[in-house]
């Protein structure tokens, strides 16, 4: 056995036990409106404001974008996606926040933003490409105000912010109209934040006061480091020391990330600037479908967290308080077999790209040199004995 | 009629490119008030204002990064990277966004960037102040890379570059900024300018064809002068364009003169010279009397300043490898 040369750092109380980046419950600071027992709860800053039919609503959203993972994991697992990156877990976290949106706000996802792509009327089949193999990604942002999904980690909260920018050049940021008020959301993880661009994005949202929402998916694992190798404090509370506000929400909680994103949003659209909000979930599945999670995490934690189940809690709500019939989940059980009909038969058929294709779209106006060595691997493949 | 630096060159250039489209802004550290640490920007935050000649935080990638959000935008962001050697910081966000966002999106979204970067040595400086970092853009498939070389081509260049819908690593040779002088026809319009992905004799000969970009396009015309004393007659090309390559000029000098010698301030190995010989050996093999021979910077870091002139191609180091090839 190898022995550790480098002393555990030691510089006062481990941050990370006394406010917890992982702490069982999210801390004290954790802002909820619905327990994982489906019960309503007051808190002093925010405050859900939509009627029963949004909850509803919502409940909807989160089973159907979980239905969306589980047949694109059971598609990876039949060969038909070379890998899938699950977001089981994170569906109030993604939907919460989706649901607050305008329709003139941006989202710049990761690669695992399925939910939010499901709030932007996102066609799921699109993004099943990606991992197929057949693209890379290829839907028009502007169609959807859904960016492309990026998969260097972090690199998307700069081009958020870039695109904030340009919001507030294009006078659409403090006018005061609510159609008209724009502002951006980037997604990324626990992980992303110890990236430099992630830093970076923050510093130059804060100095530009630009209207971004920064919306952190702790799910406490970036592959197999815990959240406690990224940082030693809560994540949200970094977003102080770059002069804006941070809050963290139960990502669990759909009523919660509706209402923290909503006021984000209004804090933005006003021209009011940035705020950073940590969703506090966890990532119940693996980081891919190529990951090993039981290498480096215990099966007892990922039991607890079932406990707090963002669906279950939301059932339990609507049952308890006789808000919905079986009529109801009937209809969306059915609705959930129509969407996995419609992956599994999709995939299939998703149109195979051509050797010859890659050379487009590299430029915009083709280099002759790169048109050239398109000609010449045309006709080397129309060599071929058989070819037409 | 005006005689102007390249400094003063480039910085009507983009006078020019900012009246012209309200959409392009130009981003980057100290480019605002103090008008560039070159003074290439000078001026143009008084004129046109905070919201469009912007002063970053000091973060390369932020400044990359932010111009990807401002390009689907729709903006035309102009990005100064202070000194080539202070480019890597920002090299993710060009390498794996910039030049791939177009083709990631199957040409949904433009990324009408330009990135410029003030290149070379010669002017006395610290270290990552004098880097020649154009092989490594020149070979990420997306991007186009250009360098002027003299004043005029600075004015038209930078304007063809923002007009380009494809996102340009633009070069600027820094130690010709502020020094010769060259007659700016102002009537002249960017129709009258050659194309911006044209390379261009600017020597005729018949002995070797000297190749060249940016600083060594000046080295290169006074060894062509010096060996024009010695009874040699040098072709001299401007190559200007460096991806894509602009081979057409190029083979047919060295059909004329069988010879070819190409000389840049970066490092040899894998450098632009690398590929314009390989492309000259394929497509005039039979009319070569000697290989193309290349002449560059060391296979080692950018050294002190106190001997960077011996380090840089000179006049003797490029007339050294004339005299080799013509001895073929």
């Amino acid at each position: 056995m190898t022995e550790n040369v480098v002393p555990k750092a030691e510089f006062g109380p481990d941050l990370g036990e006394v406010f917890g980046p992982s702490h069982a419950d999210g801390g004290p600071e954790l802002v909820q409106l619905l327990t994982p027992e489906g019960e309503r709860v007051e808190h002093p800053e925010f405050s859900f404001d939509l009627d029963d039919e949004a909850i509803k609503g919502f409940y909807r959203d989160m089973v159907l974008t979980r239905r969306i993972d589980v047949e694109a994991t059971a598609l990876q697992r039949h060969g038909e996606l070379g890998i899938w990156a699950q977001l089981l877990g994170q569906e109030a976290a993604q939907i919460g926040s989706g649901r607050a949106l305008a329709p003139q706000d941006f989202v710049f996802p990761t690669y695992r933003e399925h939910g939010v792509a499901w709030c932007r009327d996102l066609d799921p089949l699109r993004l099943l490409g990606l991992f197929r193999g057949v693209d890379q990604g290829g839907w028009d942002p502007n169609a959807n105000n859904f960016g492309l999904y990026t998969i260097v980690i972090g690199a998307q909260t700069l081009h958020a912010v870039g695109y904030a920018m340009g919001m507030q050049r294009d006078g659409v940021v403090g006018t005061g109209d609510p159609e008209r008020d724009a502002a951006v959301v980037a997604y990324f993880g626990d992980g992303a934040s110890s990236q430099g661009d992630v830093n970076e994005s923050f510093i130059f949202a804060a100095s530009y006061n630009a209207p971004v929402i920064f919306f952190c998916q702790n799910n406490q694992w970036a592959i197999s480091e815990p959240i406690e190798r990224q940082s030693r404090i809560p994540l949200y509370q970094r977003a102080l020391g770059f002069g804006f506000p941070g809050v963290r929400v139960d990502g669990n909680d759909v009523l919660a990330c509706y209402a923290v994103t909503q006021a984000a949003l209004q804090r933005a659209h006003e021209g009011s600037g940035p705020t950073l909000i940590e969703a506090y979930t966890y990532r119940m599945g693996a980081h891919t479908t190529t990951d090993d999670p039981t290498r480096y995490r215990l099966s007892s934690d990922v039991e607890a967290w079932k406990l707090k189940d963002p669906i279950a809690r939301v059932k339990a709500y609507l049952v308890r308080n006789g808000l919905v019939d079986q009529d109801f989940f009937d209809t969306i059980e059915e609705e959930a077999e129509q969407l996995g009909h419609h992956l599994r038969e999709g995939c299939k058929t998703l149109p195979e790209p051509s050797p010859l294709s890659v050379f487009d779209n590299v430029y915009v106006d083709q280099t002759p040199e790169l048109a050239a060595q398109k000609e010449a691997y045309a006709a080397y493949l129309a060599s071929f004995e058989g070819a037409h | 009629m005006a005689k102007i630096t390249l400094a003063k060159g480039l910085n009507a250039g983009l006078r020019a490119a900012m009246e012209k489209d309200p959409k392009v802004v130009v981003m980057g550290e100290d480019v605002g008030k103090l008008g560039g640490v070159f003074r290439i920007t000078d001026g143009l935050q008084k004129d046109f204002g905070e919201d469009r000649v912007i002063d970053t935080p000091l973060a390369e990638s932020g400044i990359l990064g932010t111009a990807v959000g401002l390009a689907m935008r729709g903006y035309r962001p102009v990005c100064e990277i202070q000194f080539d050697g202070f480019v890597y910081p920002a090299y993710d966000q060009i390498v794996s966004q910039v030049a791939k966002i177009h083709f990631r999106s199957q040409g949904k979204v433009k990324m009408p960037i330009v990135i410029r970067i003030p290149f070379g040595g010669g002017i006395g400086a610290v270290e990552h102040h004098s880097e020649s970092p154009e092989a490594q853009f020149a070979h990420t498939p997306g991007l186009k890379v250009v360098s002027c070389s003299n004043p005029v081509d600075g004015y038209f260049m930078i304007q063809q570059a923002i007009a380009c819908d494809d996102p340009v690593v633009f070069l600027e040779p820094k130690r010709q900024y502020h020094a010769d002088k060259a007659e700016l026809d102002e009537s002249l319009t960017l129709a009258d300018a050659d194309p911006l992905f044209a390379s261009r004799v600017v020597r005729e000969g018949t002995d070797l064809t000297l190749l060249a970009y940016g600083p060594t396009v000046k080295t290169c015309m006074q060894s062509a002068e010096a060996a024009a004393g010695e009874g040699k007659s040098i072709e001299v090309i401007d190559l200007r364009t460096l991806s894509p390559l602009d081979m057409d000029p190029v083979l047919a000098s060295v059909r004329k003169t069988g010879r070819a010698v190409v000389a840049h301030e970066a490092h040899v190995n894998l450098g632009m010279g690398s590929e314009v010989a390989a492309r000259i050996t394929e497509e005039c093999f039979y009319n070569l009397e000697a290989p193309v021979l290349r002449v560059g910077g060391f296979d080692t870091p950018y050294p002190p300043s106190r001997i960077e002139e011996e380090w840089l191609p000179d006049l003797d180091r490029v007339l050294d490898a004339v005299d080799r090839s013509l001895a073929y």
